[in-house]
């Protein structure tokens, strides 16, 4: 299957949901009233836009379409899409593909699909010809290191480990001086599952970024946000406080393969200015797509 | 209540009933609020119009606006909505009872499976947890690791099916007494079918007493989705809400109520183990509805005796007299609510940052609770009495060290000191606001 075709199977069911539903709409609605207006605001909400966002989507929109005079509802789907796709263009994924060596630290709330997503990144560098380093910095959760194991043997990459327990940034560490004398060109750093609420893991977070900027200032950092598809608005909190904690460069948008739609990832982008990179579409390795603002919104809403 | 803050309430009263304007325009706050925090449209739709329709014609309460006397009622819908707090198992007739777990991937059932077991042998149970997740790597592992650090044994059977595993379970748990068996399936998507049929294999094969679907408290609008499938096709039995002690509003449980109907049970406030609780309808009404400052000020207005007490206390601070017993008094208050941590957020006025300085988590209370406790009559009321080895005796009597001793008597200097300021700042207008100390 090629990319597009995975992206399209990934997002069928968020299609199926949302776009036939817009697509209904639209046929149904002979004039741009009101009640349109309404709808196509109940849709993106129902889709995790959020109801401040689709407002003020909703909002630009009336207002193009009086400038433009427009009368035709299909004429709004066209700028629907249009607005979704340049929000979600804004700051897009830049162009790091070549920035070698590189260190990825992996950060997000519990469950979200960390561990799967360094899984599939790693296999997909090693795809590319890449030498990749996995680091087992989550050694607090049971068995986590376990688990990130399994995931570096189906990829055949190397991985770094401690015992469960000890100092994710000595993990880090030692995995930063193993990637110099192998000269493997990746590191991905696994880390604990941390609420973004809780203060004192946002501190060892730190300290594990902060270990990364002081012995390995010569690699391309990414600091890649895990999402959940299934999220809802808290997506948007966890996205700004992990922002500030560690300057978040990219996020990863996982379990698109269910009917959650991940709308929220638009209020983020708009707000925080921090792009969607990757999606996950399902549990199996290869299951990873680069995200693309274009494909996504057109799958979201064409039929 | 001080006299200014009465007129200033009878100003903005006075409509005697609740037009359809004034709840209309209440209720478009209301609707946002619940949007954003998470409930799903269609809940929030139904719920929006229900009210509605009652609210019009109530009378509004000598001391609320309208606006207010909405919020008020809109609450209590909520709270009625979210269901009584029901943090039961059904026990088999003849052991063991088999609970069952299912949900997502990633919301939680493995951690949730082990502080469940915990939970139930605190009670004097007998648990088994099993391993039926034979997917996720490490999964088995993970549950292994974790039955260990509660004491509860773990059954697990390599190369057999989740169906094979949850029978041969259940036969071990009638060999070795376990009254309890929990099983930890794998996570999995609700419009898998594959996964989802072995769900009702497992069912009809062990006869769950129990079965109980976790969610991510963080869930956004797919939440109604996910509960009504797994529903619709296990007949679930109630819902366990995790990640509870995160900052999401956790609109997700208002959802899963309105669609399932089937009770929340239990709340997962933490990654440690024992921080399972169960369910308060009123704090996640509360907390759903995130307008903690029009509540507090709804409440503060009802309560004509508390605002006697807060009356009492604000006299005992300008006499200086606000005792350690006081302190006591209010954190048992406090306690009556819940969380602080949400508490704190709740309150108008109550600048989190600001004190940061005093933070309390409820176990930290427990123990401030014990070191008063420890004191003498006299220690209580004055506190400067309480020397180096009345410092040791107090630590030593509530199992604490002196430097926690220390830390709190520092602590209530700064809450009086506090206090102080808001009782000044209430005379440029900001009173109503508060009467406990955090
Ligand atoms: N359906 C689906 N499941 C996923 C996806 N990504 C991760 N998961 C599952 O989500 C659960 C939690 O993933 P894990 O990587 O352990 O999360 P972590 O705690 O953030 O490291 C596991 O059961 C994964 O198999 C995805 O894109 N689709
Ligand atoms: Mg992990």
């Amino acid at each position: 299957m090629g990319i597009f075709d995975k992206l399209k199977s990934g997002l069928a069911k968020t299609r199926d949901n949302f776009s036939s539903r817009v697509n209904g709409l639209i046929n149904s609605s002979k004039v741009i009233d009101e009640e349109f207006y309404d709808q196509l605001e109940e849709l993106l909400i129902l889709a995790d836009v959020g109801a401040k966002a689709a407002e003020s989507i909703i909002n630009d929109i009336r207002k193009q379409v009086k400038q433009q005079k427009l009368r035709a509802p299909e004429q709004v789907r066209a700028l629907l899409k249009d607005e979704l796709e340049r929000v979600l263009s804004k700051n897009a994924a830049s162009k790091d593909m070549d920035l070698y060596p590189r260190i990825i630290l992996v950060v997000g709330v519990n469950g979200v699909g960390k561990t799967t997503t360094i899984g599939k990144l790693a296999y997909k560098f090693k795809q590319d010809g890449r030498k990749v380093l996995l680091a087992a910095a989550d050694t607090f959760r049971a068995a986590a290191t376990e688990q990130l194991e399994i995931w570096s043997q189906r990829a055949g990459v190397d991985i770094v480990k401690h015992e469960e327990g000890s100092d994710p940034a000595a993990v880090v560490f030692d995995a930063i001086q193993s990637a110099k004398a192998k000269k493997a060109d990746v590191i991905i750093c696994d880390t604990a599952g941390r609420l973004h609420n809780k203060k004192n893991l946002m501190e060892e977070l730190k300290k594990v970024n902060r270990v990364v900027e002081r012995e390995y200032p010569e690699a391309y950092k990414e600091v890649l946000l895990v999402l959940d598809a299934t999220t809802g608005q808290n997506a948007i909190s966890q996205a700004r406080v992990f922002k500030e904690a560690v300057d978040i460069n990219s996020i990863a948008l996982t379990k698109l393969d269910g009917t959650a739609k991940g709308g929220v990832v638009i209020a983020i982008a708009d707000e925080l200015s921090v792009p969607v990179k990757y999606i996950g579409v399902g549990e199996g390795i290869d299951d990873l797509q680069d995200f693309e603002p274009k494909n996504f919104v057109s799958a979201l809403l064409q039929g | 209540m001080t006299e200014k803050l009465q007129s200033a309430f009878k100003k903005l009263t006075g409509k005697g009933k609740l037009s359809e304007s004034d709840v209309k325009e209440a209720m478009r706050d209301v609707r946002m609020a619940l949007l954003e925090a998470d409930v799903n449209y269609t809940v929030v739709k139904e719920f929006v119009n229900k009210v509605t329709e009652k609210a019009i014609g109530q009378g509004v309460l000598e001391s609320l606006t309208p606006g207010q006397q909405v919020i008020k009622i809109v609450n209590e819908q909520l709270i009625e909505l979210m269901g009584s707090s029901q943090s039961k198992i059904k026990w088999a007739s003849a052991p063991p009872t088999v609970i069952m777990m299912v949900g997502l991937q990633g919301s939680g059932k493995t951690t949730t499976s082990a502080k469940l077991a915990g939970y139930l042998a605190k009670q004097g149970k007998n648990p088994l947890l099993v391993a039926c997740d034979i997917y996720r790597p490490a999964a088995v592992k993970q549950l292994q690791i974790v039955g260990q650090k509660v004491n509860i044994p773990v059954f697990s059977l390599e190369g057999a099916s989740p169906v094979a595993i949850s029978q041969q379970a259940l036969e071990y748990a009638k060999k070795h007494s376990n009254d309890v068996v929990i099983l930890d399936t794998a996570g999995r998507l609700h419009i898998d079918d594959e996964m989802m049929q072995e769900l009702e294999n497992i069912k009809l094969s062990v006869h769950p007493d129990e079965i109980l679907l976790v969610v991510d408290a963080m869930t956004g609008q797919d939440a109604v989705n996910v509960a009504k499938n797994f529903n619709e096709r296990l007949a679930i039995d109630g819902v366990v809400l995790t990640k509870l002690d995160g900052d999401t509003r956790g609109g997700a449980a208002l959802s899963v109520k309105a669609v399932t109907g089937k009770p929340i049970k239990f709340v997962g406030m933490g990654e440690k183990l024992d921080d399972l609780e169960p369910f308060h309808p009123d704090r996640i009404a509360s907390r759903i509805l995130g307008m903690g400052d029009v509540l507090t000020l709804i409440e503060k207005a009802q309560a004509a005796v508390d605002e006697k007490k807060a009356m009492e206390l604000e006299n005992k601070l300008r006499n200086q007299q606000f005792t350690l017993e006081d302190f006591l008094d209010q954190l048992h208050e406090i306690k009556k609510m819940g969380p602080l941590s949400q508490i704190m957020d709740m309150l108008p006025g109550i600048n989190a940052k600001k004190m940061g300085k005093i933070q309390v988590d409820d176990k930290e209370l427990g123990r401030i609770e014990a070191i008063i406790n420890s004191m003498t009559k006299q220690e209580r009321r004055e506190p400067a009495i309480i020397n180096g080895s009345r410092r040791r005796r107090i630590a030593k009597g509530s199992g604490t060290t002196i430097q926690e001793v220390n830390r709190l008597l520092k602590q209530f200097e700064e809450t009086k000191r506090l206090m102080r300021q808001f009782t000044s700042m209430e005379k440029s207008g900001r009173r109503g606001m508060l009467k406990l100390p955090f």
